[in-house]
């Protein structure tokens, strides 16, 4: 397999996004002097692409680097190593100012609406501070684009006064849409938008993350843990294991034929909301923990909790390869 | 089922009272629990699930919350008018329970073994070289290695899936007649999940005890509860096996729930039904069904009184005036 077929996507097109190699790492401070002792690999060489309109989905358990890598792309990280290319310009290693013209094409949804929303801020002041920043329009316009905003979100304009704890999660949560779409966005990054909100709210932000999807045409870094929602909203999927990807795939490929086992074990230990289901299933239940992404395994990260491993999974690191087009797995059985 | 049941809640209500309001928490509460089996408690945060069976437990501090009963029955005892030494007897004792988070349940200034050795001794009379010995059997039970080196360590050296086993160890130490999970795996990875649902299908066999599990995801309740009671708003609005409630549900409340869930493994749904609105805070007694203002087949009747549960099936009652 080539580079390129994972950084082209499913049509061949330049990739609105485009992530080569990226690495995050964090130093373990230790002592008095704060002495470097060790170094976290919370991002570990990932490569994925997403393309205009499209939404892929970084999935994978706590601890194994999907929030961090979806925050290097934003900047709110430093990355390590490797290349984030936004449209045809490079990104990392850029002076702030020199691409402070395609920030506000890239914004972010955040896990919790209630700690991502200044309290002492009207929803008005909220919503309008990235077009206050970015100097967006004439000041006259600024209430009026918050407006349109709310409406596009679902809320009706009179809350435009009011104060973030007047409102449930689910509110707070279209606010933090609302902020996130001032700018025109073509790309958000979510972050496990849904995970603090009750199951029935859940299904509101997933319906209307779809309809601003069609209406503005944007694409969206989805990362999540909850398997049974991304295969509701993702085109393709990308599993994070230990700071690396290990299978990427067109979402029914990877939940009608995971190839790699960790994917298979992750499958497999989603609970289905079916009785007749859950009491014929196999599943596949791995042992242990995850190891520390301080000190990861040799070869194959996942080969610790692996039922499948053999002598090479210790010493080669599986690479990337294709399983069938537009499938890909990191694993040394499935060459 | 003519079983007698080993749990029985008659009319429980829980308000809480502060200096400028009320909270209705809970309204109203009928249920059994019988020997052996799994009774699955499925509701959105603020229904009252945790609420319920913390005042059963005897576990809220009042003030602020205040109980009330018609009945409440373990095993033959009232365990709301028993005198607090004889309710902690129970609790802990005859009946186990495990919280969400294992790490601020366990004290992180005892060691774990410690923590498993303490209810024994004093519940069981159990000796020290006894309670060890027994401490050991159980942390090996629930899949903990080298059991007998890691009594000796303090909470902080566990992972948090290794942490919930202590918790489900601890639960079990005293040989519960009942245990009473409250989202136990909520704040876990799925693959964690999944070892201690499996841990709690095989104990179920092994030792035999009947669980209340609380949870908001249907997925897990699909594949651990016999029987299911739905709360809403305070109330249970609806109680059935559990393959009628996926099959054939039939509080509206309970439809929506399940078509807000996506399938992981059945088909892909263009648009998940999304239910208006939110759960409404009681701050005066009900006087309505808890649901009318986000549901589709209300009629005048249902903001005017509340609704008794009904028989509406075999094993399978609802609250809802239009069933």
């Amino acid at each position: 397999m080539s580079r390129a077929s994972v950084a082209e996507g499913p049509d061949g097109r330049t990739p609105l996004l485009a992530v080569e190699g990226l690495k995050v790492h964090f130093p373990v401070l230790s002592g008095v002097l704060r002495r470097s002792v060790g170094t976290v690999r919370a991002v570990d060489g990932v490569s994925f692409t997403i393309h205009r309109g499209e939404t892929l989905a970084l999935v994978g358990e706590s601890g194994c680097g999907k929030t961090t890598a979806g925050r290097a792309i934003l900047g709110l990280v430093p990355a390590t190593a490797g290349s984030i290319r936004f449209g045809d310009r490079e990104i990392r290693g850029t002076p702030e100012s020199a691409i402070r013209d395609i920030r506000p094409a890239m914004q972010m949804v955040f896990q919790d609406p209630q700690e991502s929303l200044n309290p002492r801020m009207t929803v008005l002041d909220i919503i309008a501070e990235p077009l206050d920043e970015h100097r967006k329009g004439p000041k006259g316009a600024r209430r009026g684009r918050v407006m349109k905003l709310l409406d596009a979100v679902g809320l009706a304009r009179s809350v435009a006064d009011r104060y973030p704890h007047e409102f449930s999660g689910g509110q707070r949560q279209r606010i933090g849409i609302a902020r996130a779409l001032a700018l025109r966005p073509r790309l958000i990054v979510c972050d496990e938008p849904i995970a603090a909100l009750d199951v029935s709210i859940q299904a509101q932000i997933v319906n209307l993350l779809d309809d601003l999807q069609n209406q503005f045409g944007l694409a969206y870094l989805f990362i999540s843990h909850d398997l049974g929602m991304v295969r509701h909203v993702a085109d393709r999927v990308a599993v994070m294991y230990l700071g690396r990807i290990i299978e990427v795939a067109f979402c029914d490929e990877i939940y009608g034929n995971p190839a790699h086992p960790y994917t298979r074990a992750l499958l497999s230990a989603v609970p289905m909301p079916n009785p007749e289901v859950e009491r014929h299933r196999q599943r596949m239940l791995l042992a242990g923990d995850v190891p520390s992404p301080s000190n990861p395994p040799s070869g194959c990260v996942f080969r610790t909790r692996c039922p499948f491993a053999y002598d090479r999974c210790r010493t080669d690191v599986p690479h990337l390869r294709p399983v069938e087009s537009g499938h890909f797995a990191a694993c040394h059985l499935s060459e | 089922m003519n079983r007698e049941p080993l749990l029985e809640v008659r009319d429980l209500s829980v308000s809480f009272h502060s200096r400028d309001a009320v909270v209705h928490a809970v309204n109203r509460v009928n249920f059994v629990l019988h020997p052996g089996e799994v009774l699955g408690v499925v509701g959105e945060s603020g229904s009252g699930k945790t609420v319920t069976m913390m005042a059963l437990l005897g576990l809220l501090p009042s003030p602020p919350a205040r109980i009330s009963a018609e009945a409440v029955r373990f095993d033959g005892q009232k365990l709301l008018s028993l005198p607090p030494d004889r309710l902690r007897a129970i609790r802990g004792h005859r009946i186990g329970f495990i919280f969400q988070d294992p790490m601020t349940s366990l004290n992180p200034v005892l060691t774990v073994g410690y923590q498993i050795m303490e209810p024994m001794r004093h519940h069981l009379g159990l000796t020290r070289v006894q309670a060890r010995d027994r401490a050991v059997e159980l942390l090996d039970l629930v899949g903990i290695p080298d059991a007998a080196r890691r009594l000796n360590d303090w909470p902080h050296r566990f992972s948090g899936g290794m942490r919930q086993r202590v918790m489900i160890a601890l639960a079990l130490a005293c040989d519960p007649q009942v245990l009473v999970a409250d989202e136990p795996t909520t704040a876990l990875d799925v693959t964690i999940q999944a070892q201690i649902l499996e841990l709690v299908r095989s104990l179920r066999e092994k030792v035999g005890m009947a669980i209340i599990w609380i949870t908001h995801d249907l997925g897990v309740i699909a594949g651990l509860a016999d029987r299911v009671m739905v709360m809403y708003a305070g109330q249970i609005v609806e109680q059935a096996g559990v393959g009628t409630l996926f099959e054939a549900a039939s509080h509206p409340y309970t439809r929506a729930l399940l078509g807000s869930v996506p399938d992981a493994g059945g088909v892909r749904r263009d648009r998940l039904m999304a239910i208006t609105g939110q759960a409404a805070v009681l701050y005066r007694p009900p006087e309505a069904c808890p649901f009318h203002s986000r549901c589709d087949e209300a009629v005048a009747r249902c903001r005017e009184e509340v609704p008794k549960r009904h028989s509406c099936g075999e094993e399978h009652d609802v609250a809802c005036f239009r069933r």
